[in-house]
């Protein structure tokens, strides 16, 4: 390792340190299995910082307040597992439509309803598009260690700042439980959300400015007399039912991130340079994909691998980039679900070479020997 | 990947597998190397099976998990039962004497851990017994950072105990290598 010193962190807890050092002020949240470390850590670091941790009644109290406090000016945070994901999405789709900064932090366990509270699984990674009704902008990003789990919670809170939406971060039991060693950058970029002008008479809460799709928030408090609501609305923040106004609404909605995916994607290559089987693989997945990467090398077979790190928006053009000549023939996406991004991943490579997803639903983590094992059938 | 190796110990609830498993790695921090700690456990607090496992590499660790463990330790029979009887060839068992290991079919490496804890100490430090042991067995990480990894890692006003399990362990590792 380099000259400077590790320290041995758990995912979750590096996930707090992230969150500490992108500026979070407010934690809300409910304790459930993988993700309770979040909050005992918030719970513990956040009044020394002058911070304020809220343990609330349930799951959709704790979004509910996560979103309040972010209003009031605040970086604010929650974090749940599969059932309370399920449980707050109506409250993410008001942070979408009122364009509140929040960062959601959901530990995939295994599903459906209460499943296996202790094991890991990855099968939420659609709900966190597609789980609130309605079009809106979908943020999500996924980390494979627990550096990754400070790193990428840092980017999810700026994010989160940059674009006004709820920004999610999801990984799995293993990475947020395990714990390594983490070497933590000398600098770390912490973006503020943009404030407006100082406030007067007609003023519009929901305006952007020339050339930007993400108005300026202000801050309850501070003055700012402006309406926040989940109804579709004008500028001034107030319901309408103009068609037109409607449709500018959502469009710009999912062109915050739509339109900057480029500056928004996240993701690792491996060997992709000169490979015939590309892996495409996510969370503690990953890693065991990555194990297997270098074991078929070592054997002659030319492997490789590509981590989305933002799972949305999902790396497109990086990915495209590997796949385009032909060269590669076996697209193999090992996941801890029935098949959920292979879908998106099927999507994106069209016909351009054949994908094969690998499930798996017992609770675990895919181990090597059987990850080769299921590899070594399809290429 | 001969520079990865590989442990995973195994007991009960409440034996405290896996902070020892925290210390292990962290112990491996401390001496310079890459460490991984990871574990499973059912929803019990406190009875149910307990694991732990700790990689310690040279390298950058990919798999977080063990694959063909080098070291395992049983100390209870149901973890004997449950990873013993199956382990590896490769896998250097080590089981508390306690343990029931008659069903194996090979050498098990065994040490009073349990005994030596609960007669000579106190049980709540069995899993530093079983550490020091460990790493005085193996040698996979030094007994200079095992000891400074335990003294940051307990309660205050537990130091002189948990030196005394120390010590114990590190013991043992050396009566049984003699």
């Amino acid at each position: 390792m380099s000259g400077k010193k590790a320290v041995l962190l758990q995912g979750n807890e590096a996930c707090v340190k992230g969150a500490l050092t992108a500026g979070l002020r407010f934690f809300a949240g409910y304790p459930i299995t993988p993700s309770s470390e979040i909050a005992e850590q918030a719970s513990i670091e956040l009044p020394k910082v002058g911070g304020c941790f809220m343990q609330m009644e349930d799951e959709i109290a704790s979004m509910g307040c996560a979103l309040g406090a972010s209003l009031t000016g605040v970086k604010s945070m929650t974090a749940t597992s599969g059932p309370g994901f399920s449980l707050k999405q109506e409250l993410i789709g008001f942070g979408a439509m009122a364009e509140i900064p929040v960062v959601i932090v959901s530990i995939m366990r295994m599903g459906p309803s209460t499943g296996l509270p202790t094991s890991p699984a990855a099968g939420d990674i659609m709900q966190a598009k597609w789980g609130t009704h309605g079009d809106h902008p979908a943020i999500c990003i996924c980390p494979t260690s627990v550096k990754e789990m400070h790193d990428l919670t840092v980017a999810a809170f700026n994010y989160a700042e940059k674009y006004r939406t709820p920004v999610m971060l999801m990984t799995d039991e293993v990475i947020a439980h395990m714990r390594e060693g983490v070497v933590f950058e000398d600098h770390y970029e912490v973006i503020d959300r943009v404030h407006p002008a100082p406030y007067e008479e007609g003023y519009l809460p929901y305006a952007c400015e020339e050339g930007s799709l993400v108005p300026p928030m202000a801050a309850y408090g501070e003055g700012y007399r402006f309406h926040v609501t989940g109804l579709s609305h004008d500028e001034s923040g107030f319901p309408t039912n103009s068609p037109a106004v409607n449709d500018r609404l959502i469009r710009r909605l999912c062109a915050k991130v739509e339109a900057d995916a480029d500056n928004i994607v996240i993701y690792d290559e491996y060997m992709t340079g000169d490979c015939g089987t590309l892996f495409v693989a996510y969370g503690s997945v990953a890693r065991t994909s990555l194990y297997i990467v270098k074991q078929l090398r070592a054997q002659g077979i030319k492997a490789g691998l590509f981590i989305p790190k933002t799972i949305w928006p999902f790396p497109e053009k990086a990915y495209q980039k590997i796949i385009a000549g032909g060269r590669v023939k076996n697209v193999i996406v090992p996941e801890m679900n029935m098949g959920q991004l292979v879908l998106e991943v099927d999507r994106i490579t069209k016909t351009q070479a054949s994908v094969v997803g690998i499930p798996k639903v017992s609770g675990e983590l895919f181990k090597t020997e059987e990850l080769y094992e299921k590899v070594m059938a399809v290429i | 990947m001969s520079e990865r190796i590989e442990f995973r110990l195994s007991g009960s609830g409440g034996q405290g597998i896996i902070t020892a498993g925290i210390i292990l790695a962290e112990a491996g921090i401390f001496d310079g190397v890459y460490a991984l700690q990871s574990q499973s456990y059912g929803p019990e607090a406190r009875g149910g099976s307990s694991k732990a496992e700790v990689v310690i590499s040279k390298e950058p660790i990919d798999y977080p998990k063990a694959t063909v463990p080098n070291y395992l330790l049983c100390l209870t029979n149901e973890s004997f039962n449950l990873y013993g009887l199956t382990a590896d060839q490769k896998t250097v068992v080590i089981a508390d004497s306690s343990v029931d290991t008659s069903k194996a079919d090979r050498e098990i490496v065994k040490a009073p851990i349990l005994q030596t804890a609960h007669g000579e100490l106190k049980p709540l430090v069995a899993n530093i017994v079983a550490l020091s042991f460990l790493v005085g067995f193996t040698g996979v990480v030094s007994r200079e950072s095992v000891v400074a990894a335990v003294m940051g890692r307990i309660p205050k006003g537990t130091e002189a105990l948990n030196q005394k399990a120390i010590d114990a362990g590190f013991r043992l590792a050396d009566e049984l290598k003699k």
